[in-house]
């Protein structure tokens, strides 16, 4: 294998594992616009996804089409749910508690899967078979196509839906300042809720277009929800486009550090992303200062 | 003042476990397993051999006229609960002899203590430094990983395999092969040209076998534990990797193979007999011990037996031998293990000596193959 | 007199503790106190941060395994004396929590909650990785028990005595932190930042001087956990330790320095006598944490408080009837 056809091959892999992290980052940001929460739970959403994925077409037995969408239906509730049990009751909560009541929400979100699928590794068929492409010498699986046309339709999507769309406009305006959303007679808790939903929803389509590639298991969300975290934080908190291009560019680096330095420190290279981000423009690649310094988080 | 009251509730809190006294009537033995947490993959399988045996033996009769009773301790895989469970098991249960833990994290840590309490400690993990240097209470019955090591490089000698390619996660595990493999590397006439660590949740290898990849290896070698197994001969099928794959003995149940489909066929692992025992030669001497166990567990439980439920079911006998012939002295039960010679459990045949604590050689090994979903002796 | 007062609570805590070896010798129950002393002091800091400058930390169990793993290699492999070898893990976990502490904290909001969290899986993935120094996955083994000059600490029941000890000495000096001209900046720092600042309180200098302070807690906590146990790994480091942690300061309360014992000896206690938590393990763990925050925000110390001043009006009453 030529460094060219190799260098091809860590690209292919990082897009592949960078859009997971883009569709995670995507959702932390939508929750943080309306709500200024920082959902500890993001990743689990992407790990029921692809539990209920597997429930629903290996044991229920659905066809695939079916069990999409009912798959995304399920955990969009999920999210709804979680957002009206544990977040709506809550009188001026500090942003201390809710990043408490949200990582409580993961854990049992963990903790259930575990009881309901036990602990086994849990796999999916490719959706256009395993038959890997050849291109310039690197192979390239029809799974990553899908997941990254998955990734151009959610984005492409959230456009419409944001800038064509009332409840898009809504949810824009509930972001720059609630108060005055809900002078001009937005209802912002239900916008609240719908964000959950909708970042719940993105959350299972991640799980089920991913868990083919690398299968799933009960304690899958933790470490995606940070790899995306690091995403959204890259991008600049709150910015949708900045959180899929730092998604896609964490995930090379990733790839290119394990391929070329060390693959025993692979994990950390994304976390130490974060921490240069953190010290160095907290603001992120895209994000602008001044308006990051008037968030709450 | 206020707060004095909430003494009286942490007292009674601290003081509310009173320990409960049992009858001395049976023998004690303990068990201290990962039953729950992230190693329950070896922990279930270990609880349910050994309450298996309990139940048989009590149901013929008991040992020597006395029933055997077995108190499993859950470590949910964690050092700190390990060492807890241990010591509730010594001073409070006075149990005889302690079967497992069942990782090498925790069995590390619990050590100390068998060695300051002096009770015969049979550990169901897998590391060298467990038995190296020999302690005098402490035994083990998995296999060692240089055994493994040994039995896959014998493999790659007879295909005629010297340029190799490893591949190991970043567990106590997957570090303790890795050092086996470069350390007997050498004595085979293997070139290792590849040497790639991943972390035990990664979830994409597909970077580290493209690196292999374009090295002259002739086969690659990989020392892991769930899941990660799973995701390199997924990861190696779809890079169109063909060279050969051999994994370690820690993918000693068939689900693993069946998780990663059509991907694992042809993949090599040294194993106890016990997962390829339909295809034994039938003079092999732990054919029906093996037969036995498997059908057993496998109705009882309704699961594939494990190699690791074998481990926990090698400990518990070691015990119930000791037991039967000496009672229930530790001391007694700790000498009797160590001069134990012949002795036919799941894993081999075991032959303990002052110097070995774990009584296996690589002769307990036998290269499996996965052939449609099952193991098969490797020709 | 006014000394009586100002600790009775602490005269009785030390009265309770003392009288216990002299009713239950048992090493297992000795142990388990041993491990809620440790837990205690760690939380102690944690709660600090949590409750008075209303931070979280999601990595203390980084801090704890550079405790452990620092005083467990010198002692071990270096033959450093103790009191050495702890005050440089002390030290050594000072100075990476300014590191991570000034950047994060400067921030407005819970930067830190993040930051904490990457340097955790950092620190774990950095203790698996450099095997030749930390022993990678395996972990160090046959660390040294504790010993001053000739006397070894050799017991279950030295230990307990040396960890409590440590525990009333920390807990005298939090105290004093609390009620000082720090804790009332810190209080205040909770209500609103914005009018501490312009009382001239320096609040980023403030949460960060709280957080190093936390740190040093927990790096001193993981010290006396890898002398008591002799042998560390990895684990000791892992994110499920940190939340664990947390959920200590949350169910004993926040922000109420006899919080972080109850919540220690609650959360070690409870699933020793429940061993039939199992599976369910996680899933309580949870719900506690889930319930706790959104029933009782400030922990069951001031649950208690609430029941207690209940009964004193209730009795009151009656009293005047």
């Amino acid at each position: 294998m030529t460094l060219s056809s190799q260098i091809v091959q860590f690209l292919f892999t990082g897009i592949t594992i960078g859009s997971i992290y883009a569709m995670v980052g995507l959702g932390f940001n939508i929750i943080y616009n309306s709500t200024g929460i920082i959902n500890f739970a993001q990743g689990e959403f992407v790990m029921l996804g692809g539990m209920v994925m597997v429930w629903l077409t290996t044991m229920v037995n659905l066809p695939m089409p079916l069990a999409f969408i009912l798959t995304v239906a399920i955990v969009t509730v999920i999210g709804a749910l979680f957002e009206r049990l544990a977040i709506y009751p809550l009188k001026k909560p500090s942003v201390l508690i809710l990043i408490i009541i949200t990582l409580a929400g993961s854990i049992i979100f963990k903790g259930s899967a575990m009881l309901i699928w036990g602990k086994e590794t849990h796999t999916l068929p490719h959706i256009s078979g395993e038959e890997p492409i050849e291109f310039m010498g690197a192979t390239i699986l029809p799974q990553t196509l899908w997941i990254i046309a998955v990734l151009a339709v959610i984005v492409t999507l959230l456009a419409v839906f944001f800038n064509f769309t009332m409840v898009g406009k809504a949810m824009r305006a509930c972001s720059v300042n609630p108060t005055a959303a809900s002078l001009v007679g937005i209802n912002v808790r239900r916008i609240v809720l719908l964000s959950f939903a909708l970042s719940a929803g993105i959350g299972a389509v991640a799980g089920i277009v991913f868990t083919p590639m690398v299968l799933m298991e009960y304690d899958r969300g933790a470490m995606l929800a940070l790899k995306g975290f690091c995403a959204a934080v890259l991008g600049g908190l709150g910015n949708g486009v900045g959180a899929v291009v730092a998604g896609l560019l964490i995930g090379i680096l990733e790839s290119f550090g394990a391929g070329f330095i060390s693959s025993g420190y692979k994990d950390g290279i994304a976390l130490l992303i974060l921490l240069i981000v953190l010290i160095i423009k907290p603001s992120g690649l895209f994000g602008v200062s001044e308006a990051s310094k008037l968030k709450e988080f | 003042m206020k707060s004095s009251a909430l003494f009286v509730l942490a007292a009674v809190i601290l003081f509310g476990f009173v320990s409960v006294a049992g009858a001395a009537e049976p023998y004690k033995v303990g068990a201290v397993f990962a039953v729950t947490g992230p190693a329950s993959w070896l922990g279930e399988p270990e609880k349910n051999t050994v309450k298996m045996i309990e139940e048989e033996i009590n149901a013929n009769g008991g040992i020597n006229g006395r029933p055997l009773e077995i108190i499993v301790e859950d470590t949910v895989g964690e050092e700190a609960k390990t060492v807890l469970a241990v010591k509730k098991l010594i001073t409070r249960e006075k149990v005889c002899a302690i079967v497992g833990p069942s990782r090498s994290g925790t069995t590390m840590a619990v050590v100390p203590i068998a060695e300051r309490y002096k009770v015969p400690l049979i550990s169901c993990a897998a590391a060298e430094a467990i038995i190296k240097p020999v302690k005098k209470w402490v035994f083990k019955t998995p296999q060692s990983d240089a055994d493994a090591v040994r039995r896959i490089y014998e493999k790659c000698q007879e295909m005629k395999i010297d340029k190799i390619a490893i591949m190991s996660g970043t567990t106590g595990f997957g570090k303790a092969g890795r050092d086996q493999l470069k350390k007997l590397a050498a004595e085979y006439g293997m070139t290792i040209v590849a040497d790639e660590t991943y972390g035990p949740k990664d979830t994409d290898m597909t970077a580290q076998l493209t690196k292999i990849k374009a090295t002259k290896a002739q086969a690659i070698v990989n020392w892991s534990i769930v899941p990660a197994q799973t995701t390199v001969i997924k990861n190696r099928s779809q890079l169109g990797i063909k060279i050969p794959l051999f994994q370690s003995h820690g993918f000693g149940n068939v689900k693993y193979a069946r998780t990663a489909g059509a991907a694992a066929d042809g993949v090599m692992c040294p194993a106890g007999r016990l997962l390829a025992v339909d295809t034994l030669p039938d003079d092999n001497p732990q054919k029906a011990l093996l037969a036995k166990y498997k059908k057993d567990y496998e109705t009882k439980f309704k699961a594939d037996a494990s190699t690791f439920g074998g481990h926990a079911f090698d400990a518990i006998m070691l015990v119930v031998e000791a037991l039967k012939a000496v009672g229930d002295d530790k001391a007694k039960i700790r000498d009797y293990i160590e001069n134990k010679k012949g002795f036919v459990g799941t894993g081999g045949i075991f032959n303990f000596s002052a110097t070995d604590h774990v009584g296996l050689d690589k002769t307990a090994f036998e290269m499996l193959m996965v052939k449609d979903g099952n193991f098969v002796v490797a020709k | 007199m006014r000394f009586v007062r100002n600790y009775s609570s602490l005269l009785l805590f030390v009265l309770l503790l003392a009288g216990i070896p002299f009713f239950v010798e048992d090493p297992y129950f000795l142990s388990i106190l041993v491990f809620v002393g440790i837990y205690s002091i760690a939380t102690m800091g944690l709660n600090l941060l949590m409750g008075y400058a209303g931070q979280i930390s999601l990595g203390h169990a980084a801090f704890y395994a550079i405790g452990a793993y620092t005083s467990g290699i010198l002692t071990s492999q270096y033959n450093v004396n103790f009191f050495l070898s702890g005050g440089c893990a002390i030290a050594l976990a000072v100075v990476v929590a300014y590191i991570i502490g000034i950047p994060c904290l400067r921030l407005k909001g819970h930067y830190l909650a993040m930051g904490t969290l990457a340097f955790g899986e950092i620190v774990y993935i950095f203790l698996n990785a450099t095997v030749d120094f930390t022993g990678g996955p395996s972990g160090i083994a046959a660390i040294p028990e504790f010993r001053v000059g000739e006397f070894f600490f050799d017991s279950d029941l030295k230990f307990y005595i040396l960890v409590w000890c440590i525990f009333i000495l920390l807990f005298v000096v939090t105290r004093n932190i609390v009620h000082s001209r720090m804790g009332r900046a810190l209080r205040s720092l909770h209500g609103s930042e914005q009018a501490a600042s312009a009382m001239g309180v320096n609040v980023a200098d403030l949460k960060v001087k709280v957080f190093v302070l936390s740190a040093a807690y927990a790096a001193l906590a993981g010290v006396l956990y890898a002398h008591f146990v002799t042998f560390i790994s990895p684990q000791t480091s892992d994110l499920m330790f940190s939340i664990r942690l947390v959920t200590m300061v949350v169910v004993g309360g926040m922000g109420h320095l006899w919080g972080c014992v109850l919540g220690s000896a609650i959360l070690t206690v409870l699933p020793e006598m429940l061993s039939y938590f199992e599976d369910y393990d996680m899933l309580i763990y949870g719900c506690i944490l889930l319930g706790m925050v959104m029933f009782l925000p400030g922990g069951l110390t001031r649950g208690a408080e609430m029941l207690y001043a209940k009964c004193v009006k209730k009795a009151g009453k009656r009293g005047d009837a």
